[in-house]
Formats: C-alpha cells, structure tokens, sequence
C-alpha cells in the first residue's frame, strides 16, 4: 500500500484515497491546426514509461479532490516527494536548467 | 530428441526415472545468427518454434534475461479464448485457438489444454447489451458464443451465487465452449523443447542491454554476459520491458508497464469446471487440475516494473469472488505474485515493424496475452520469414496510433485477459 503526502492537506493518506492520472506535464499543442499525426499520435498515445523515476499526477479522489504531482520510483515503489501542481519539486530544482522536467528518468 | 509417449514412461519408470533425456541444451551463442529472438517468454519461444518448424530458419537465437517462461508467461492465469469483438482481434485470437487445438500434438508435449468452457457474466442491462452484441459479432465471424441468461449460467455454475438479491445479480453471461485453460509452464518449456530440437539456441541468462545499429539498420545486440552478437533481424519479445527496449533503440513505444497479481488457494476438491470471468465486479476465476482456485485480480493504475501490485487489488479481486462465490470466502489463499504487463491505449497489441529497420517488435499483450501465444508466435513468424507483414499482424502495426485505425477492444472484449 502507497503512503502518498497530499501537499493540500499536509497529511499521508492511503494509497486508496487517490485516483492516478498518469504522466505529468503533458503539454498540448499551443497551435493544433499546425500539428500533423505525428505530432497528434504523440501528444494522444505516446507516454514517458520509465523503469525509475517516473513524474506523474494524481488526485485526492476521496479527500480535497485536488491534484497532485508525485516523484515516484517505478521500481522500487518509492515515493520522493509530492507537491502542489505548477510549484517545482526539490528533484525538479537540482536538475540542470536545460533539462526539462521528467527528463532525468533512468 | 526422444520422443515423449506412452511405451517411453513405461520404459523410463522400469529405470526409475533415471535417464530422461534433458529437455534442451544450454549452449553458448555464436557470433552471428539469421534473427535473434530478444525475450524467452511464451511469444518468444513460439516464434522461434514457428521459424524453424514451418519455415526453415534454424539459425535462430533467443535471449532470455532470466529463465525461459519466467516473465507473464509463467505467472498469468492461463485463461484462453477468442470471443473479442473487433474483426483484427477476433480474427487473430481465434486463429491462436485453433493451434491451441492441436498444440499438444505438434509439440508432442502436453500444454494440458482444456477446453472447458469460459463464461464471461453480464451484471446490468447495458452489460447484457454488449454480451448480445459481441456474441453476434464472433457468430459472424465463425467463433462459437452463446449468450445465456442466468438459469442458464447456474445450471453449468451450480456454487455461482445467482440469486437475484445479491448486490450486483448476475444476469446472465456469454459462453464459449472452445476456450478454456492451458498449463502456463507447459507452454513455454513444449515450446522451448521443440524450438531447441530443430536447432535454436535458447540462451538463457542473458539481458540485452542494447543494439548495433547502423545507418538505422540494426545489426545484433548487445549482451552483459556474451557482449556483442551479430544478426540480420531482431525481434523483441519482451512484454512489459518493451518500452525500454525501444529506447535502447531510440525511439518510444505507447506501452505503459504495470503491475498484473493472480492468487492461488490451496488444492480442494474439484468444484468449479468453467472459467468464470466478470468484467463488472472484476474478478476471473478458474480451479486447476490440481484443485487449486486460480484468481486474477486487476492491474494497478500506476506504472510499476516491480512485478509487485499492491493489497487493495488482492482485496477487491477477493470481494468480487466472494461475491459471486460465496461458498470460497473460507478458502485459504496459498501463494501470490505480479507480473509487469505491457498495456497500450487501445488493448490490443503491436506487432510489426519499428522505425529501425530490421528490429521488429511483438508486444503490448498487456493483461491477455497467453491466449495468443501459439497464433501470435506464427504471425510473427511468418513475418520475420517473409518480406512483410503476415496479413492477421497488418492491422496491428505501430503506425496506427498516427493513423488513428486503433482496434478498441478496451471492455468490448469482455474482460480484459
Ligand atoms: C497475473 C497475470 C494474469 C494474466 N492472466 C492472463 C490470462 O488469464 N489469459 C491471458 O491470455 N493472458 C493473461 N495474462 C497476460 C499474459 O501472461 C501475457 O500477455 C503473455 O504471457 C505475454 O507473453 P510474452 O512471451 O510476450 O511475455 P513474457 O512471458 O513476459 O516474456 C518476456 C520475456 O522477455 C524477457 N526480457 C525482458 N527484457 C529482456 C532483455 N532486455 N533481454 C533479454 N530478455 C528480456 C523477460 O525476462 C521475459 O521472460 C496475465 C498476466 C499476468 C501478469
């Protein structure tokens, strides 16, 4: 059973009150009308499935209903750290400034 | 190889057993080979068993990282059947079907294929609505189906709890008498005897951690254990490693890898004689030769390779089979495992060509793979054999999540394995 930090309620809740929502940061494309379908089939299909650290959403299904982004190893099951959608994670700050988020996966 | 019957138990027993022949060898990999099979599951072995037997390439490898079977193929709960409800699908499985038929025979080992019948329930209207059409469907595609309502269901399940009180009754169900179960490990090791026999070397032990590729051509893989070793073609077997193969490769595949549990109890008397599946309370159920109740149980939502999954999923597989079966709720439970499978957006898998040429891949099985096992390891095959793609593998190329021509069989196929 995952023990996950929600960052809006300042507590660990069990793994049970939340709903996974998959890869985070997932950018839609800013001019669709120009996307072909490759670029469609990317943005729709195609997500990170990294043995390691894996960045993803989930949310408070049964709690404050908001969501989340969680650093989790998909190995070892580990959480690193939990935080509030749009603020940058501590894992996220100690990466190289060219390296966009999700990219250090191993 | 000796030939495995009757007269030769008989023959071996007088000798106390003492001097079976070793199902295959374990032999050290050449430099150089006509196509390198990477992952000694089920898939795997039976693609390099289809090469050799049907089409004459013999000078054939396959990788495995740990031991033959040891992946899904070694851990799922064995359910076989065809009724999916699109025509790529249905097709395909159905085709696999019929070699399971005959399986035992051509691989003169016994998979212990028994066709007892699979029940897939319907517990709400809608869910009734889909079985009627889905059956249809299969008729007209030649795949035996019946939907029967739930007198029906409990003359052929008499411990099945169809009382019109319980929480979600059952309402009836669609049954094909076709499928059935088979003996997971059986699968792999006939498979991988008879690869072996024709000339294939299994080696196991040996991860590939990366591929030669030239000018997008691949030329071989590399190994930990043997370094690099040369072939034309190479093909990727790997289930819920896939994704990081591809990457090795360079590119990416819509394969989300997670983690799939089953549960056995321990042996009691024979007591249930179908499979039975429910999509809406989800639970799948079946008792082996041995006595055993096999349960599958869902997958979990998030991306795991721990081939590990959590108790809230053994729990509500368990309260689904309770439910439907409340003569097991005092059944101890024996063992329990996971498996990593390999899901795609559309529940259907990916077999063909990659965009390095030469590297071909066979995954995406995800939760319901083990039924395709012989009729997958043909196509492919057939595929890597000839210059392109057999025609029942076409329509599930990689380039169709481009193209958008997905085969959705997410919940149309009953349950998802
Ligand atoms: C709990 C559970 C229940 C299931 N129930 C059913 C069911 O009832 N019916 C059904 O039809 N299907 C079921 N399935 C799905 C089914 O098991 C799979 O779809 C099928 O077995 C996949 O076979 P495979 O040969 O492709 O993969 P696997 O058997 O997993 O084989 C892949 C092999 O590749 C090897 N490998 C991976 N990476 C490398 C590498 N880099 N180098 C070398 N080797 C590598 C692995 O070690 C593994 O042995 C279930 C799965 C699970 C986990």
């Amino acid at each position: 059973m995952l023990r996950i930090y929600c960052p809006h309620c300042a507590e660990y809740r069990d793994e049970e009150e939340f709903h996974y929502a998959g890869q985070a940061h997932i950018v839609r494309p800013a001019d669709p009308d120009a996307c072909t379908d490759k670029d469609w089939g990317a943005y729709l299909y195609f997500r990170k499935n990294p043995c390691g650290l894996h960045h993803e959403l989930w949310s408070h299904a049964v709690g404050c209903r908001k969501f989340l982004k969680v650093i989790r190893d998909t190995l070892s099951y580990e959480i690193r750290e939990s935080s509030p959608i749009g603020g940058k994670t501590a894992v996220e700050l100690s990466l190289p400034p060219s390296m966009p988020p999700g990219s250090n996966d191993s | 190889m000796e030939r495995y019957s009757g007269f030769g138990l008989i023959k071996h027993a007088i000798r106390h057993h003492e001097n079976w022949q070793r199902a295959w060898r374990n032999p050290a990999p050449k430099k150089q080979y006509d196509i390198i099979i990477v992952g000694g599951g089920g898939h795997g072995l039976a693609t390099a068993y289809y090469l050799a037997k049907e089409f004459g390439v013999t000078n054939v490898a396959v990788m495995e990282k740990g031991y033959l079977g040891g992946g899904n193929t070694g851990r799922n709960t064995t359910i076989v059947r065809s009724n999916y409800l699109w025509n790529e699908s249905a097709h395909l499985y159905e085709h696999a079907l019929q070699l399971w038929e005959g399986l035992s025979r051509d691989l003169n080992y016994n998979v212990m294929f028994s066709q007892r019948g699979v029940l897939n329930l319907g517990h709400t209207l809608q869910d009734m609505r889909d079985i009627r059409r889905r059956v249809n469907a299969n008729r007209l595609n030649g795949i035996d189906g019946e939907v029967l309502d739930s007198t029906q269901v409990q003359k052929l399940v008499p411990i099945l709890n169809c009382s019109e009180k319980s929480r979600y009754p059952v309402l009836g169900a669609s049954w094909q008498p076709r499928g059935g179960v088979a003996r997971h490990d059986a699968v792999a090791w006939g498979f991988a005897r008879a690869a072996d026999s024709l000339g294939v070397d299994l080696i196991q032990e040996c991860e590939v951690t990366g591929f030669e590729i030239e000018d997008s051509r691949v030329r071989g893989v590399k190994t930990r254990r043997y370094g690099s070793i040369g072939a034309r073609k190479v093909a990727c077997v790997a289930a819920g490693n896939s994704g990081l193969l591809a990457n090795l490769a360079g590119f990416e595949l819509p394969i989300e890898s997670h983690p799939l549990q089953a549960l056995v109890s321990e042996p009691i008397k024979p007591v249930l004689h179908r499979v039975v599946m429910s999509n809406q309370v989800h639970g799948y159920i079946s008792q082996s030769n041995k006595g055993d109740l096999v349960i599958g149980a869902g997958i979990d939502s998030y991306n795991g390779y721990g081939q590990r999954g959590s108790y809230p999923k053994i729990e509500q597989a368990l309260a689904a089979i309770i439910e439907l079966f409340p003569i097991f709720s005092r059944v101890p439970m024996n063992r329990q495992w996971g498996g990593t499978v390999d899901t795609t957006p559309d529940a259907c898998p990916i077999i063909g060509e990659s965009p390095v040429t030469n590297l071909f891949f066979n995954c995406g099985w995800g939760t319901g793979g083990f039924k395709a096992t012989p009729g997958s390891g043909q196509v492919f095959a057939a595929s890597l054999a000839g210059d392109e793609m057999h025609p029942l593998a076409k329509p599930f190329c990689l380039t169709r999540f481009y193209s958008g021509a997905l085969i959705d069989e997410h919940g149309a196929a009953g349950v998802a394995h």
